[in-house]
């Protein structure tokens, strides 16, 4: 029984982290019908500008301050973030208004490439580490409820609460504020929402710089659990499932598909996986969505499909 | 001046509705056959043959396969890496298991294997478009990726996880210098290369298109969206199978699961983009560019830092082939969506003209 637990609330955990990928998938799929195969290449570059930056700070400065490395860290990073967007935007987007949403899709994957190799480039592609000062040490919980409690890194809770924070923000900043608003409209319909007078081009760059802070977020926790390395990139493909079982136009959706996924991984990885050789979580995530997909093709959360000739 | 139809009068139905009705095309396509069929062996060295022109083939199979399905039916997929697998991998094992297989019969067999798990997560089609179609594949690519590698069956049992293909032969000739296995590839390629025109000429091409155009008008003019969509998935997997059939054969001879990873499905998908989506040129043009740009980035940046002063590492290089590839394709969706196929009909149009400006 406290295995199990253990199990799930590792599960819980990680789906956290898969969330707050998928978060990012999320908001410019809703702000701009552009579903976002860059978010992974996002996510790496954001950690990668964090970890270099802090880095150089702290050479340049010679103290060994952390919080001072880490601020400017996360401030050049957010500056990088932003110098994304807007050459996204500049560069890309504002060329394809009104496009298919196939066309825009493998645009994303031209800017994953860009991003992978100008990211690497810059700021090398070595393994390079991210300290925030999480705490690390485990703690043991219900102790009461099973025999001998269970296991939980404090760091997985921080990320956890992190996660939470954002979502909980970015429902209110969609929903109740006026910028909010207008990314919604720019998302059902480029020309109606400009003829009511919202700017396409400056809400496209306010989306993607909230995904590049959302990227940053979510790189600085990944990057500190397990390093930065372009394997980061793969994160993307690992929330994919993620989003498509939550419903794409969803925030909770998101979160609760995050944690579907990643309960749903760990406890098959853990009681299927010996039958069958180990390794499966993977796939099975895939499989979860694609028998979601068969049944509601809008996700659990997603709003309904409808084709119009 | 010499390039255009003047004269060339069409006295019967059949000659009207044949694939090439410029005389000069069919010249020339027949000419380009002759040239790879004849010159090319005689001109090229091994390294041609190794690391350029059997890859090329091997991938412009591959990439007519997505193309039938990508740019002719309009359903995105990211699983190719995966029915290149399966084809390889039930290929190697009908060669293994029945004992006196003929080697193209394994080939072909490796192929419907590939078109039966096509049609099969080809299914999701019927209800999602799209994107959530691509997570559709990309579950196909990640489930194969896991049995290739954890089951043991199929690999027949092999302890180190890579299979491989002892000897090539067929009908008494054994295909086993490169010059020979480039001239195998090549007739699997022009074969296939006419059945996948004449497909897309014949109705369910034009099924298959206006499924494309518009799925609902589509339905509403009486074409059946399951057997259309289905049977691109099918055709396309065949395709796609057979060419992972040659390119574990005939051009790895022995090879792992990683050899089709989520990386080709990629990378055979921007084959499509880069040469034209809904052309069969077009298939030929983007394996063609992806084949030989790392190949000449790999020696033309070293020399072009070494100019400046600057030594450009090898990891300097694979970056800046990320960057390239990604800008290209950004490049061409933008200002050509229909890819390199769409400049090689417009160089024609201009030379129909030629000399005169209009």
């Amino acid at each position: 029984m406290g295995f199990f637990i253990e199990t799930m609330l590792g599960g819980l955990m990680t789906g956290m982290l898969y969330s707050l990928v998928a978060l990012g998938f999320v908001l410019i799929f809703k702000a701009s019908g552009v579903f976002n195969f860059a978010q992974g290449a996002m996510v790496l570059v954001a950690a990668l500008a964090m970890a270099r930056f802090s880095e150089w700070s702290n050479a340049a400065l010679g103290g060994d301050s952390l919080f001072l490395a880490n601020v400017i860290g996360i401030i050049g990073a957010g500056a990088v973030m932003f110098l994304v967007a807007w050459a996204v935007e500049r560069f890309v987007l504002r060329k394809l208004v009104n496009q298919e949403g196939a066309t825009l899709l493998m645009v994303t994957l031209g800017i994953a490439y860009v991003l992978e190799g100008l990211g690497q480039t810059f700021f090398g592609s070595e393994i390079y580490s991210i300290n925030v000062g999480m705490p690390k040490d485990p703690v043991i919980m219900f102790e009461g409820l099973v025999e001998g409690g269970v296991m939980i890194n404090k760091e997985d809770f921080i990320a956890a609460a992190l996660a939470a924070v954002l979502v909980g923000g970015l429902t209110v900043f969609f929903q109740k504020t006026a910028i909010g608003r207008a990314l919604r409209a720019v998302a059902d319909d480029h020309q109606a929402a400009q003829s009511v007078g919202i700017p396409l081009n400056k809400t496209w760059v306010i989306v993607w710089c909230v995904a590049g802070l959302v990227a940053l977020v979510a790189g600085i926790i990944w990057g500190s659990k397990m390093g930065v390395q372009f394997s980061l990139v793969t994160v993307a493909l690992r929330a994919l499932p993620v989003v498509i079982l939550g419903g794409l136009t969803s925030v909770p959706g998101a979160i609760v598909g995050g944690l579907i996924i990643g309960v749903g991984e760990k406890l098959s990885e853990v009681y299927l996986g010996p039958f069958v050789g180990g390794g499966i979580e993977i796939w099975f995530a895939y499989v979860m969505a694609l028998i979601v997909l068969l049944f509601r093709p809008q996700g659990l959360f997603g709003e309904k499909i409808i084709n119009r000739v | 001046m010499f390039y255009r139809e003047n004269g060339q009068f069409k006295t019967s139905y059949a000659a009207d509705q044949q694939i090439f009705t410029i005389a000069q095309d069919k010249w020339f396509v027949w000419g380009l056959i002759a040239f790879a069929a004849l010159a090319v062996p005689m001109l090229a060295d091994e390294y041609m043959f190794r690391a350029i022109l059997i890859p090329f083939l091997v991938l412009s199979l591959a990439a007519l396969g997505v193309n039938l399905l990508v740019g002719y039916c309009g359903q995105i997929t990211l699983g190719a890496g995966a029915f290149m697998a399966i084809g390889a991998y039930a290929a190697y094992n009908f060669m293994v298991r029945i004992d006196g297989m003929p080697l193209v019969l394994a080939m072909l067999l490796g192929g419907a294997a590939a078109a039966a798990f096509g049609i099969l997560f080809g299914i999701p089609s019927l209800r999602v478009r799209g994107l959530y179609l691509a997570v559709a594949t990309l579950a196909a690519q990640f489930l194969c990726d896991w049995a290739f590698l954890r089951i043991g069956w199929f690999t027949n049992y092999s302890s180190s996880g890579s299979v491989s293909v002892a000897k090539l032969e067929v009908l008494g000739w054994v295909v086993d210098s490169p010059v020979e296995k480039y001239l195998f590839c090549l007739a699997f390629v022009v074969v296939f290369a006419v059945i996948a025109k004449n497909l897309t000429r014949a109705a369910i091409g034009r099924q298959w298109m206006a499924i494309r155009d518009m799925d609902v008008a589509a339905e509403v003019i009486g074409i059946r969206p399951m057997f259309a969509k289905l049977s691109a998935f099918a055709v396309s997997s065949f395709f796609v199978g057979v060419a992972g059939a040659l390119w574990g054969f005939v051009y790895l001879g022995s090879w792992e699961p990683a050899a089709f990873s989520v990386d080709r499905s990629f990378q055979l998908l921007f084959m499509v983009i880069i040469g034209g989506m809904g052309s069969i040129m077009g298939s030929f043009f983007g394996a063609a560019f992806i084949v030989i740009l790392p190949i000449f980035l790999n020696q033309f940046l070293p020399f072009l830092g070494s100019l400046v002063g600057v030594t450009v590492s090898t990891a300097g290089v694979s970056h800046a082939e990320f960057i390239i590839f990604g800008s290209l394709i950004i490049f061409f969706l933008i200002v050509e969506p229909h890819g390199l196929a769409r400049l090689w009909s417009i160089a024609k149009q201009k030379l129909r003209l030629w000399p005169f400006p209009h």
